[in-house]
């Protein structure tokens, strides 16, 4: 296929001779390496600062390599290969691993954080103001921007007038210069906060509450605080919590990463611990999940298939239309037919789906129909796969007419002269080598299909919904399911969410190395 | 007769797919000089022109900084991926290492997981990084462009590999026999002959970053540091009906990047394209 293969055996490539240093290229090469050591001195101030050596060493680590190996002549393929990879497996590699981690947990909305969170959390929500609670001069303050740092309470105690700083993290004393009052005046490293500026955070203020050893401290507007006492506390002899008012308890259940009474009946508050294979054998087994799940994933691949094929065969067609020089202005039509790959994707997904509007819509208006394209499942399945069509087809077409051009003309004129019909020449001679070409991007096209996020999530939002299930629309693909399983309104899963791109993930990895086989089979044929 | 079967249903086909093609871009064009700006108000046909919708964008909306910022975001970001890729399908084509097959394999692997399925682990990595590197968390160029690069290595990796294998290998073989290093191959001998997948993986860098929402809008939440999609989607998102001609005025705006990238390259593109695919 390449001039290399036009004759003679294969020449072996000779080993590269002593690589000679270039001082054109040191002149380039000194100034980048200086430039990343100054980066990475730079990035290690922090990172010393907070204390967080393990970083500090990969920091280190990874800087001296790039050092060794650009300043060594050996390694030379790991020179161009550092780059992309050291990207790859800090924004791809390693955020893929983190969620594939997060697929064998129960990670959510309510399992957060650690046990020691949960306890403190359910202590402090539950604190109220009994009547002795040891009252506080409050003074609000921040470590950042008064509008948007972080808050924090500095509250005086009034025997002692020491100064104390607290947030949700607990209490902590301060030297801060304190008036008649009580109130704090001044304090290192605080803004305090104006009571205008405090007003306009009152709701942010009221919700912050300081954990203590038996409770919590809030505020009481905006210049007093009390120390209230936890009506739920937790109670290490039995790891449970207790209400203290009515003697109800709730036994921590490891398994579950939640507090469970003796009906099953969970607090809202849990935290993150492992579940095994129980996210993904859900998906299998759970009636009410694996029912809808199927559904969505035949659609899901019927989806792909339409958007490719469907791109592809009118590409395809058009690109043949074209391809005669007895087609007046071919340029026009070719940069006229082009413009929908031009425009914005997201934008015009959005058009598209006012252009299907039931009352005001344009194709309703335009051919007199009054259909409501995203009220039932068929004709908004229609309308999506319609969208693809024009979105994707100037893509197809623009490959099938380079593809077209490759291909001698002679041959087609032989089979002609063989007594073939045009259909027939076409058929056995032009589309299987146009095939060889065209494969691999329909692979890569199906598996971008596939994970199409935005052309459901920007068109239909996965809708009709049926009316037992708010959760799995008609239009949904995998990845918009999984979206809003991981994000929507209904309370963040992010473990489940993770176990279905896992899913996801196997399908497509499947389906690809299946045609990729293929693909070769083809071009060992036709080549 | 003949001509109607060799020619004429060419012209069928073509002129079917045109109005199909346009209708769309038509019916955005007019919305867009829409003096009304509603949605309901819209005809596939201009009932009267106005430049009142683009005003009021740039006078209403930060819609200035939006498309500099994703000019600059996707412009350096394509411009760095595709430096990336063509580093790492030069490894991959011309030299043999231990681990070539594997490392393809892999890169082609890893992208298959959809990404922003990741977004919440990327939030919490970025949180991370904005307490310890401000300049380069979350609302900064620097750091939605680093994430985007995480990508770099990938399709477009196989792609270009594909056409370097086509580059005859005798090229720089003489080269390296006349004394040539291996950058002075790549940057002087290879980089110029595969000029055009260069110009197709650009432009597809481009295309796929101007138009990536979700991230985007997970990174970016300061108005002033969107991008055209996080800022535009956000314009429809309330007043749908009353913003549609704003709307409308700022897709037209977004496409022209697009098209003066392809207008640019457009002797490259067909040929990058179908000569890359040939070897996958």
């Amino acid at each position: 296929m390449t001039a290399t293969k036009l004759g003679g055996p294969v020449v072996q490539a000779r080993p590269a001779p002593e690589e000679r240093p270039d001082r054109r290229g040191h002149l380039i090469k000194i100034p980048i390496l200086g430039l990343t050591t100054a980066i990475a001195i730079w990035a290690a101030f922090p990172l010393i600062d907070n204390g967080a050596w393990t970083g500090l060493a990969i920091l280190a680590a990874t800087t001296a390599g790039l050092l060794y190996l650009y300043l060594t002549p050996r390694h030379v393929p790991l020179k161009y290969l550092a780059p992309g990879t050291i990207l790859l497996i800090l924004f791809q590699v390693f955020p893929v691993l983190y969620t594939a981690s997060t697929a064998f947990t129960n990670f959510g909305d309510g399992h957060r954080g650690s046990k020691q969170e949960a306890v403190t959390a359910i202590q402090t929500a539950s604190v109220t103001q009994v009547p002795g609670s040891q009252q506080y001069a409050l003074t609000v303050a921040t470590t950042g921007d008064p509008a948007t740092g972080p808050l924090v309470f500095l509250i005086t105690d009034p025997a002692t007038r020491q100064v104390s700083a607290g947030d949700a993290d607990g209490l902590e004393p301060i030297d801060a210069t304190v008036n008649s009052a009580g109130r704090v005046t001044a304090a290192d490293g605080y803004t305090l906060l104006t009571a205008g500026q405090a007003g306009t955070r009152s709701a942010e203020i009221t919700a912050l509450a300081v954990p203590t050893a038996g409770g919590a401290i809030r505020s009481s507007g905006l210049s007093r605080a009390y120390e209230g006492r936890a009506g739920r506390a937790y109670d290490v002899g039995c790891d449970c919590i207790r209400d203290t008012a009515t003697g109800r308890t709730w036994t921590a259940d490891e398994q579950a990463g939640a507090f469970v009474d003796g009906n099953g009946e969970r607090l809202a508050q849990g935290w993150k611990v492992g579940v095994g294979f129980s996210n993904f054998t859900r998906v299998l087994t759970e009636p009410a999940i694996a029912g809808p799940f199927l559904r969505t994933l035949v659609w899901n691949f019927a989806f792909a298939v339409a958007s490719t094929g469907g791109t592809f065969v009118l590409g395809l067609l058009l690109a043949i239309a074209l391809h005669s020089p007895r087609v007046r202005g071919r340029t026009a039509y070719r940069v006229l037919l082009v413009l929908p790959y031009a425009m914005p994707s997201f934008a015009m997904l959005l058009v598209w789906r006012d252009m299907f509007n039931t009352d005001f819509g344009l194709i309703n208006n335009l051919f007199g129909l009054d259909v409501d394209w995203f009220g039932g499942s068929a004709s908004a399945r229609l309308a999506v796969i319609l969208v693809q069509l024009w979105l994707g087809y100037p893509y197809m077409f623009l490959v099938a007419t380079g593809a077209l051009q490759a291909i001698p003309r002679e041959l087609a004129e032989a089979s002609r002269i063989d007594g073939a019909s045009a259909w027939g020449g076409f058929r056995r001679i032009t589309l299987p080598l146009l095939m060889v070409a065209l494969t691999p991007l329909l692979i890569s096209s199906f598996a971008f299909n596939f994970n199409n996020f935005n052309a459901v999530y920007l068109t239909t939002e996965g809708a009709p919904f049926p009316a037992d299930n708010p959760a799995n629309g008609a239009t949904d693909l995998l990845i918009t399911y999984t979206y809003r399983i991981a994000f929507g309104g209904g309370g963040a899963q992010y473990g489940y969410a993770a176990a279905i791109s896992i899913f996801i993930f196997l399908i497509v990895a499947v389906v690809s190395a299946i045609s990729f086989r293929r693909t070769r089979h083809l071009e060992e044929v036709h080549s | 007769m003949t001509w109607v079967k060799q020619v004429g249903w060419r012209h069928v086909v073509g002129l079917f797919m045109l109005v199909f093609a346009l209708a769309p871009i038509l019916f955005v064009v007019s919305a867009a000089v829409n003096p009304l700006g509603t949605l309901s108000s819209s005809e596939i046909v201009p009932t009267g022109a106005s430049g009142g919708n683009f005003s009021r964008l740039f006078a209403d909306t930060e819609f200035g900084s939006w498309f500099l910022n994703s000019l600059l975001i996707a412009g350096l970001s394509s411009a760095a991926s595709v430096f990336i890729s063509a580093l790492a399908a030069y490894a991959f084509s011309r030299r043999r290492f231990r681990g070539r097959r594997v490392g393809l394999l892999a890169v082609l692997l890893i992208q298959m997981f959809p990404q922003f399925l990741a977004i919440v682990a990327i939030f919490l990595i970025f949180s991370a990084v904005t307490d310890y590197w401000p300049a380069l968390g979350f609302n900064t160029w620097w750091g939605l462009i680093l994430l985007y690069l995480g990508g770099a290595l990938g399709v477009n990796t196989w792609l270009m590999k594909g056409f370097f294998d086509t580059v005859p290998r005798e090229l720089d073989e003489s080269a390296t026999m006349d004394g040539a290093g291996h950058p002075q191959v790549f940057f002087r001998i290879l980089l110029p002959l595969v000029a055009p997948i260069l110009a197709v993986t650009a432009l597809l860098a481009f295309i796929g970053t101007i138009n990536e929402f979700l991230i985007a809008n997970v990174f970016l939440t300061d108005t002033g540091a969107k991008t055209l999609p996080v800022g535009l989607v956000g314009l429809v998102a309330g007043e749908r009906n009353a913003n549609f001609g704003m709307f409308c005025a700022g897709t037209l705006l977004t496409a022209i990047p697009t098209v003066l990238v392809f207008q640019l390259l457009q002797r490259y593109i067909t040929d990058g394209l179908t000569a890359g695919a040939v070897k996958g």
